[in-house]
């Protein structure tokens, strides 16, 4: 044992307190278990508290017809079938109990005539299946979450950045990290642990997503042996800001489009007829992304190199209720009151489908005792995921992770944890300050996004994507050189350190997956192989460390049992 | 366009002073920005809480120009560019480092509040009428600028006695909430020292959501305390009808 530093001890420990950490702690102590989430922001401040639009459950309270099977079948078609069925299957039939349940710890939803919960339509959705509260839904959602997780007794560690994962004998035994405030280390010692951390968008320049979201997750997942899956799948929203600079890729909610928004170039046409006459705006987010991307390239984007959005159309009291947040970012942020004129948007980097491959019933990893929920899990969305059924995801596969790891530790004894790879940890941790060699992290991080977005963006090519493991793999041997001053009380250039470490690993995987994957599918968009490929159809890819280096492998997709199957058949990649 | 200067905290619990980094304006640029680029070209462990960057998350807060406000919702077109644009950490928290403080207090506050509990038998049916009244409470991003300019905690410090506007908005958002079945008003007058707010609306004029943290929220809760507390017919009846 290590008695070097801080350390602390729980049953489950969870990384990440968004919407998935958070339900697998609710659940987790629920079932009897000790419990520790460790977050590198304050609590609260997760990316779910930035999501808009809504929760997608198959209620049927607006649209009567509605039911898990039509959930699932959209879910499916959403994902062009790649998806892990089981967990769409599980998903869309427990999303509604996880909605009310949400309800039952206080949440306030809009509400429909008869007093339930009010639902807004949403692309690929068949049906209105998005409860709501306005335009900030994940506020409310984590509101609710983290005020029941703190009243039952969870421990939270806040401002705490974990940077590796300890095992002991082929299983997890803790982790090992710094607190942001002071620069100390800490261990957490634990039975299984859930990692709920999110995704990797800050790997390109225009993204949605905040500071935090550096594929940390994915890549500690890695490092520890456990596979990760069909990271070639990074969803563009199809409309993020795209003026003036300092908010290029801040998200611009799909609800803008499910409420009745409006896209145009900048001749007025209403370009989507072109590419999905039938859905039109609220086509799937891969479809429109690469309309947006596809009018502007061919020079018929608006002055700052995007789409109008428009929904003044629409009574401007109507708007100020059901989208307050883009109202009031629109007139601070962008001297634009949506209300009167159309926004300008364009693409932004937004969510990963893929990440570590996990059993659909227990989101557990390869890896015993890990487990992963939310977006940092793969399988669920398959190749493009459907804008809503992100925070049921963190609902009903973060209570099943939370179910699952609480009994993984009942029947463990506490693991012991490797002084060796503390000492690991710690050297690792500390050699940005023992060097002089003026590699500045923030320099390293904005080669890497541009080398992300420059070579693999919407539409990839052979040529580009070689040429991008060429540069991340010059990058990570810049980041040996990686050299910070300061001290390490609350040292941002020392975080970006560690994070840059995630991030290069995570955009390696995806950059591997993106140039093995030869056909279009969702998200992923080949240049030289534009259709489908039914054989790639019915196969993952899947990333895991073999001999210290990374190694790619096709793994067959599992069978659809026969009644699912009836359920979406006549879509088999028609590219719906 | 021209450059600016920013005259920015730098020091820890200890010590500390300003320092003057002057940065290119960009258009639109917000004082979040202009820090950001202080971190990747001049002062990489410059320390700086953030994370939307669209006023949705609360993490931003510092005084800028002696304003309380969201950095990230902060033009810098809306302050004068001829001086330089002072930004210091909240007051009201002691410093950790930089513009970084130490809000834990807050959460420590947060814990003593009992949570929602449904009333026995309801059917979970609730108007829009009734919602939007609490979902003004709800929009609350926890900033805690209301916190860091009320005065009973600025000048006062009174941290140990009273909860603070953020925490009478939540205690408001539950007591109001059209299903909820347990009263705070105990708390509010014992240990949240709702007393010692004397409607100054300090915490409304910064609130970045709007919320007219004073006349929504704390003045019908004291109105409750006094109800429940000064006013014996009406305690009677309530206790009779069981509300």
């Amino acid at each position: 044992m290590n008695d070097k530093f801080e350390t602390h001890e729980h049953d489950v420990l969870i990384i990440g307190a968004g919407g998935a950490g958070l339900r697998a702690a609710i659940e987790a102590l629920g079932h009897g278990a000790s419990v520790g989430i460790v977050c590198k922001s304050l609590l609260g401040k997760a990316h779910t508290v930035m999501a808009e639009g809504g929760i997608a459950a198959a209620m049927a309270n607006v649209d009567a017809a509605d039911d898990w099977r039509t959930h699932f079948g959209d879910t499916m078609r959403g994902g062009k079938f790649l998806n892990n069925w089981r967990m769409a299957q599980i998903h869309a039939q427990e999303a509604p109990d996880r909605v009310r349940e949400l309800e039952q710890w206080g949440a306030l939803f809009d509400r429909t005539d008869d007093g339930r919960i009010l639902q807004r339509a949403f692309g690929g959705h068949s049906f209105k299946r998005l409860c709501h509260v306005g335009d900030r839904t994940g506020l409310e959602m984590i509101r609710t979450l983290q005020d029941r997780g703190v009243q039952m007794g969870i421990d939270v560690y806040m401002e705490c950045t974990i940077t590796r994962l300890l095992s002991d004998a082929g299983r997890i035994s803790g982790a090992f990290g710094y607190w942001r405030e002071n620069g100390r280390f800490v261990v957490f010692k634990a039975k299984s642990i859930v990692l709920a951390t999110g995704g990797i968008g800050k790997a390109w320049p225009i993204t949605s997503n905040s500071w935090e979201y550096t594929g940390d997750g994915m890549a500690l997942a890695y490092e520890a042996g456990a596979e990760l899956m069909d990271m070639e799948f990074v969803q563009f929203h199809p409309t993020g800001m795209v003026w003036p600079p300092g908010v290029q890729g801040l998200l611009v909610t799909e609800a803008v489009r499910g409420e009745g928004g409006i896209l145009r170039n900048k001749n007025g046409e209403r370009f989507m007829e072109r590419y999905d006459p039938k859905r039109m705006e609220l086509s799937t987010r891969d479809v429109v992304a690469r309309a947006i991307y596809t009018e502007v390239k061919e020079g018929r984007g608006t002055e700052h190199g995007g789409a109008f959005l428009d929904i003044s159309h629409k009574p401007a009291e109507y708007v100020k209720r059901k989208l307050p947040s883009m109202y009031h970012q629109f007139l601070e942020l962008a001297d634009v009151d949506i209300t009167k004129g159309p926004m300008e948007v364009g693409p932004t980097c937004h969510y990963m489908m893929g990440g570590v491959r996990v059993e659909a019933e227990t989101a557990a990893s390869t890896l015993p005792g890990l487990f992963a929920a939310g977006e940092v899990a793969a399988g669920l969305h398959g190749a493009n995921r459907l804008g809503g059924n992100s925070l049921s995801d963190l609902l009903v596969f973060g209570r099943r992770a939370g179910v699952a790891a609480a009994e993984y530790a009942k029947k463990q004894s506490v693991a012991s944890v490797d002084s060796a790879q503390i000492d690991a940890a710690e050297r690792e941790a500390l050699a940005p300050f023992e060097r002089s060699t003026n590699e500045n992290p923030y320099m390293l991080h904005a080669d890497l996004q541009q080398t992300m977005q420059s070579l693999v963006g919407i539409f990839r090519i052979e040529q580009d994507l070689q040429s991008a493991l060429g540069k991340i793999a010059a990058l990570k041997e810049r980041a040996q050189r990686l050299s910070i001053s300061g001290s390490r009380m609350f040292n941002p250039g020392w975080h970006l350190c560690a994070d840059l470490k995630s991030m290069l690993t995570v955009s390696e995987a995806v950059t591997l997956c993106a140039l093995a994957r030869k056909e279009s599918r969702g998200a992923h968009s080949r240049l030289d192989f534009p259709k489908f490929d039914p054989i790639w159809g019915k196969q993952n890819n899947i990333i895991s460390r073999r001999g210290g280096e990374m190694s790619l492998q096709q793994r067959p997709t599992p069978e659809m049992p026969q009644e699912l199957q009836k359920l979406v058949d006549g879509e088999k990649g028609a590219g719906a | 366009m021209p450059n600016v200067t920013l005259r920015i905290f730098r020091g820890d619990r200890e010590s500390g002073k300003t320092a003057d980094y002057e940065i290119p304006l960009t258009p639109g640029m917000v004082v979040l920005d202009a820090l950001h680029y202080v971190q990747k070209y001049q002062a990489a462990d410059l320390a700086v809480r953030w994370n939307c960057k669209a006023g949705k998350c609360g993490s931003c807060s510092a005084e800028v120009n002696g304003r309380p406000r969201l950095t990230c919702k902060t033009r810098m077109d809306s302050l004068p560019q001829d001086k330089p644009i002072t930004i210091l950490p909240m007051k009201s928290f002691p410093v950790i480092k930089d513009l970084v403080t130490d809000v834990s207090w807050n959460y420590k506050v947060n814990k003593k509040i009992p949570a929602f509990q449904p009333r026995p038998g309801t059917d979970w049916k609730m108007w829009q009428k009734d919602v939007d009244r609490v979902q003004e409470f709800r929009k609350c991003i926890e900033c805690f600028l209301c916190q860091n300019v009320c005065h009973v905690l600025r000048d006062h410090d009174k941290h140990e006695e009273f909860g603070g506007p953020r925490f009478f908005v939540r205690i408001a958002g539950l007591e109001m909430h059209p299903l909820d079945g347990v009263s705070r008003t105990a708390l509010l007058k014992k240990e949240l020292g709702l007393g010692l707010c004397n409607i100054t609306k300090c915490c409304t004029e910064v609130c970045p959501e709007e919320i007219h943290i004073t006349n929504n929220a704390i003045i019908p809760l004291k109105e409750r305390v006094v109800d429940e507390f000064y006013d014996p017919v009406l305690r009677l009846v309530r206790k009779i009808r069981g509300a």
